[in-house]
């Protein structure tokens, strides 16, 4: 299946019942395939809005309602989306929000590219939140992130964000389905507005007018975060047992990666992976620990250096941190990556 | 003795923060009395804007869920299609309907959104300090059209309810007025119809209320009353101006 159909229906087998977006590309699989999946589906409600702010916002609403609900789009219509993703953090309504992102910034190219990390991963919008971003780097673990996002998203009441690019969107792999889950088995929920039938009123609101009342609202938001970052870190690692040198990517990038690691490793070079899934909350202590036992981390990104500030952060000057980059929608090779990984290997002398 | 007035039970036991002589209380106190009078405060949701109103959630006693500015049409629709069978309105100012949210709206009547809309016409962002809105007049003196807007400078003011009632997918709306008894009577009338119009199924109805601002008018309460009886309604003409349900024929 491709990308996008993965994830479109594997948000409808976690439950999803509405999806609102827009058209863009590398990202129009995932409306087309709603559009005809809800169709179909008890209780499925699709629609193409006038605009991905308007689509944004329909997804409040439905999730205040209770919904488990679902909107994706690409770099520029991301962009567009962030006054309702600030809102959704505000508010504390779960929802999940793809992006395929694409080469930027402005409307750049429709290319893969990674450029949106700092986007996805710092906010996006304004305010003081955080938003859980998910970056799968195959067809399967898109099916299994969209599928768990769902769960997460409601469990902190949270919005979730996965972050793709448009050769995961595009690229076709075989992938095994999660089961579909009964809408009526999903766990209730207390505070949504339904109409105040037999129990007090209720309201959803983010202006919170008093400093005092605002600054306890932070707060609460932010002890949530700081039960994610401790509960939600997910990351692989690939060949670090005798590794004298790591690479540190993400997403398609790590798929990349990961080919270019094999190549070095048939000529002897003792290289490894280290690959954060979870890129918000960033798996900063295992990174750190790792990079105890390697003393040099080579963080290869499609964009030109967002993730590699986390990578310095979470190594704290404990360890040289070398960076390559291709923006703009350049997708290298594995060979390419695999020629500038052994020139810094025998530049920094460790073979 | 018979009590003959009394506060409705959808409206909370809290003192209104409006100005003196604004038409925002007298507005919620009109939703209130229908929302008892059908019987729906169970079942009603409502979606307060970002403006004068943006409190409305102290006031009504229904489920309310915030929306930023302008976005009330869409928040709308994402919860009723979630809960087709509750009653969901927006109360959305000026600025909020006609300006930032002008494209959710447009798009929420096209699609026969079956919502209710109360868009409170007062020709300022009253909030903010009395800026000029969509809705300013020609003439109207703001904070940002000193000496009056002009139509080379600023543009003419935008007529939404006429633009909606060219959409196919409304079904009901009017503009009435609160600044008379009368006209406040006919103003309930009209919320009552358009909640009726989204409980029968027939979607989108609007009720377009032009409402006094004497702090941003700068004018006293009664003196703002009277202008728009002798100046506003000229520009934004009461009645109904679509009526798909047909029950009412004053349409100018």
């Amino acid at each position: 299946m491709r990308g996008n159909h993965v994830i479109a229906e594997a948000a409808v087998r976690a439950g999803c019942r509405f999806y609102f977006g827009y058209p863009i590309t590398p990202q129009n699989e995932i409306p087309e395939y709603m559009s005809d999946r809800l169709s179909k589906t008890e209780g499925g409600v699709f629609i193409q809005a006038e605009s991905e702010v308007a689509s944004i916002h329909m997804v409040i609403g439905a999730s205040m309602a209770g919904a488990r609900v679902m909107t994706s789009s690409s770099g520029p219509g991301i962009s567009l989306k962030q006054e309702g993703i600030s809102f959704l953090s505000a508010l504390e309504l779960p929802a999940v929000i793809v992006n395929m992102s694409r080469g930027g910034p402005g409307l750049g190219n429709i290319a893969p590219s990674q450029s949106d990390y700092f986007q996805a991963t710092r906010g996006g919008g304004h305010g003081d939140y955080r938003t859980i971003v998910l970056a799968p780097s195959s067809c399967q673990e898109a099916a299994d992130l969209t599928y768990k996002s769902f769960d997460l998203a409601d469990r902190y009441r949270i919005p979730v964000i996965i972050l793709g690019d448009g050769m995961l969107g595009q690229m076709m792999e075989p992938v095994e389905l999660p089961p579909e889950i009964p809408i009526k088995k999903l766990p209730p929920k207390d505070w949504t507005i339904t109409g105040a039938k037999g129990r007090p009123s209720r309201f959803i609101r983010s202006l919170i007018l008093d400093p005092f009342e605002e600054e306890e609202h932070n707060w609460k938001l932010m002890r949530k975060y700081e039960r994610i970052s401790k509960e939600e870190l997910m990351w692989e690692s690939f060949s670090l047992e005798d590794a004298k040198m790591l690479v540190v990517a993400f997403g398609i990038a790590a798929r990349i990666a990961k080919g270019a690691i094999k190549r070095v490793r048939e000529e002897g070079l003792k290289v490894g992976l280290f690959r954060p899934i979870s890129l918000w909350p960033f798996p900063a202590k295992v990174l750190k620990e790792v990079s105890r036992r390697v003393k040099h981390l080579f963080v290869f990104e499609m964009n030109m250096g967002q993730m590699v500030e986390d990578v310095k952060l979470a190594v704290d000057g404990g360890v040289e941190v070398h960076f390559y980059g291709r923006p703009g929608g350049i997708i290298p090779t594995p060979l390419e990556i695999s020629r500038i990984i052994s020139s810094y290997y025998y530049q920094k002398k460790l073979g | 003795m018979k009590k003959v007035f009394s506060r409705p039970k959808s409206i909370k036991k809290n003192p209104f923060h409006y100005c003196p002589g604004c038409g925002h209380s007298i507005i919620h106190r009109l939703i209130g009395e229908v929302i008892d009078e059908l019987g729906i405060q169970e079942m009603t949701i409502g979606v307060p804007p970002a403006g004068c109103a943006v409190l409305a959630y102290f006031y009504f006693d229904v489920d309310m869920g915030e929306a930023s500015h302008g976005r009330a049409a869409a928040v709308a629709t994402g919860l009723k299609r979630a809960l087709p069978d509750r009653i969901v309105f927006t109360y959305q100012g000026d600025g909020d309907i006609a300006a930032i949210g002008t494209a959710e709206t447009i798009h929420a009547a096209s699609r026969g959104e079956n919502f209710t809309t109360i868009f409170v016409n007062n020709g300022v962002y009253g909030m903010t300090g009395g800026q000029m809105a969509p809705t300013t007049i020609l003439g109207q003196n703001t904070t940002t059209s000193p000496g009056g807007r002009k139509e080379k400078r600023d543009g003419f003011p935008i007529p939404l309810s006429e633009m909606l009632a060219v959409a196919k997918g409304s079904a009901y709306i009017e503009r009435t007025a609160v600044n008379s008894p009368s006209n406040i009577l006919k103003t309930k009338k009209a919320i009552e119809k358009a909640f009726r119009t989204q409980m029968k199924g027939l979607g989108f109805s609007l009720v377009e209320i032009l409402s006094p601002c004497p702090t941003n008018w700068k004018m006293s309460p009664v003196e703002a009353c009277q202008w728009i009886d002798e100046v506003m309604v000229k520009h934004f003409p009461l009645g109904v101006i679509k009526d798909i349900p047909g029950e009412k024929k004053d349409a100018h």
